[in-house]
């Protein structure tokens, strides 16, 4: 049984089919619950009680949105470039799916186990743009066409300083693969051995760069509902609007799964003597999406030259210090070699 | 065929394709985006050949940053398409010369191509046994090449100042914000609170 599906063209096809969709169809479902969590944890802060009528607690209350944007009309807009406009969100989603093949979320449980991973995840989330550009321009109007054109230079200021962050992750790791990454970070100490204690500027400088490539609040400038009358997205309706809101949440548990992967030890347990497990990754990732809407309900949002400011003049120059301190720490291998893990990681 | 023949005709396919739509939309936006089509498809082929770091280089680079360039700027710009087609029948007698001359010397080129033996097996990506290609790449890079690449870095740098330098203007006419300023301001300076008597004003 096992030949057939390592040896013949047709189990193997099977197989990765059986494997992607064991990470897409999970991932979707979680997501329904994470995008009602989001909507809870937001009420909850502002004294509301957000989703509560559709099942128990308003716990299907992502599913009635899905089916009510399912069963509309899509209304396409006068002089519309009507293919590159329902390509938009399509791009949009696929990008942000087709990132998972990388991620692994136990010892060896990923579908695409490349040496280049991070730079993988790093290429897909560059073309992300182009549903937003596509998206803008294909509308064939003003406000849509503006908010793309915000939303793109946004996205871009960012992804430098993410690149760099990472770079220092794979300087002291000496590999490009999630699975070294994170076997660089179990060591005896547990929750001590990870990565966010020797990057620890790095980790919340990571995570204020992927609210804003992810454009989250307090960063959502290309949406910004009271301003731009929703950014990019204005023309949509329906399913290509569905498409897109799914895909800016895929994107936001993606960057959640690498604040996890890279600074927080992934499948690793914290305390040492537990198990290691998937349980610990999940656990991780919904703790970094509590931050992410957290810093969404309590935060105000950016002005849009400050926010360039704040990307290429304060981020970039300290993660490029940063990438020649860890350069140097590891080459000394000071510290007793806690940035130089290689010789652990492989 | 194994399952990376096909994807390698796949992959050429689409390049060839999104290369003959580049030239053939009327579109310059679509154009852009069979550029794109086109960029991501090579990428295909170079992670077919065993060298994905410069496969996911060419994604990063050419794909999220210069074409992205490339579309912002064709998208703003409004191309007048009858202006640039009144210009067709004035210039088809020089292009086409122009045309024929690089097929003549493509030809005269292409014609007396040998393959030699060995060729084909230089070709493969050479890495060591023990490394993956990426480190291979990083060690002659740095090692080897370390001084030539730091004199292109070098070049680079002075290029980027120079199109800074010969497009920076100061100008003193217009009001600029001072960050630090606005952000060390504080509220007690800014504003008084005063307890105005009914009917009275200040």
């Amino acid at each position: 049984m096992t030949e057939f599906f390592t040896t013949t063209y047709l189990g193997i096809t099977l197989l990765t089919l059986g494997q992607v969709l064991a990470v897409v169809v999970p991932l979707l479902v979680a997501l329904a619950f994470l995008l009602y969590a989001d909507r809870k944890i937001w009420a909850a802060v502002q004294l509301r009680r957000g989703p509560n009528v559709v099942g128990i607690f308003g716990l299907l209350q992502s599913f009635a949105d899905f089916i009510k944007y399912a069963v509309k009309e899509i209304v396409y807009p006068a002089g519309s470039d009507k293919v590159v406009f329902l390509l938009a969100p399509m791009v949009s989603l696929v990008m942000a799916l087709i990132a998972w093949a990388v991620i692994p979320f136990n010892d060896g449980w990923v579908v695409s186990d490349l040496n280049v991973a991070i730079l993988y995840v790093m290429a897909v989330s560059s073309l992300e743009v182009y549903g937003v550009i596509m998206g803008g321009w294909a509308s064939n109007s003003k406000y849509p066409f503006l908010g793309s054109l915000r939303s793109a230079a946004q996205m871009i200021s960012y992804e430098v300083s993410l690149g760099l962050i990472i770079i220092g992750i794979i300087i002291t790791t000496g590999s490009m693969n999630f699975g070294d990454i994170v076997m660089a970070q179990d060591g005896k100490y547990g929750i001590f051995s990870w990565y966010w204690l020797p990057h620890f500027p790095m980790l919340f400088l990571f995570l204020i760069s992927a609210m804003a490539e992810t454009n989250r609040p307090p960063f959502d400038l290309p949406e910004a509902e009271s301003e731009l009358v929703a950014g990019y997205q204005v023309e949509y309706s329906s399913t290509p609007f569905l498409l897109f809101m799914i895909g800016e949440y895929v994107a936001i548990v993606l960057m959640c799964a690498l604040v996890s992967l890279l600074f927080l030890g992934g499948w690793l347990s914290p305390i040492p003597g537990l198990p290691d497990g998937i349980v610990w990754m999940l656990l991780k990732i919904c703790f970094v999406f509590f931050i992410f809407s957290m810093v969404k309900a309590i935060s105000p949002r950016y002005r849009y030259d400050q926010l360039m400011r704040i990307g290429w003049k304060v981020f970039l120059p300290m993660s490029l210090i940063w990438v020649v301190l860890v350069s140097f720490l590891a080459k000394f291998e000071l510290f007793g070699g806690a940035y130089a893990r290689w010789a652990i990681g492989g | 065929m194994t399952i990376a023949d096909y994807a390698f005709w796949l992959f050429s396919i689409c390049v060839i394709v999104g290369g003959f739509c580049t030239v053939i939309s009327r579109n310059p936006v679509h154009s852009v985006l069979w550029l794109i089509l086109a960029f991501l498809s090579a990428a295909g082929l170079f992670v077919l050949l065993g060298a994905e770091f410069v496969a996911m280089l060419l994604i990063i680079v050419y794909v999220g940053a210069v074409a992205v360039l490339f579309l912002f700027v064709v998208m703003m710009l409004d191309v007048d398409f009858a202006e640039l087609k009144a210009g067709m029948a004035k210039y088809l007698p020089l292009s086409l010369l122009i045309g024929v001359i690089l097929l003549m010397q493509l030809g005269i080129v292409f014609g007396p191509w040998e393959f030699s033996d060995s060729a084909q097996s230089l070709r493969a990506a050479v890495t060591p046994e023990d490394t993956h290609n990426t480190a291979a790449l990083g060690l002659i890079l740095y090692d080897q090449y370390f001084l030539l690449f730091q004199l292109s870095g070098l070049i680079l740098l002075v290029a980027m100042i120079g199109a800074i330098v010969l497009t920076l203007r100061h100008r003193k006419d217009i009001k600029r914000q001072n960050v630090l300023e606005q952000m060390w301001r504080d509220p007690a300076d800014a504003m008084e609170l005063k307890d105005v008597k009914p009917g009275q004003g200040l």
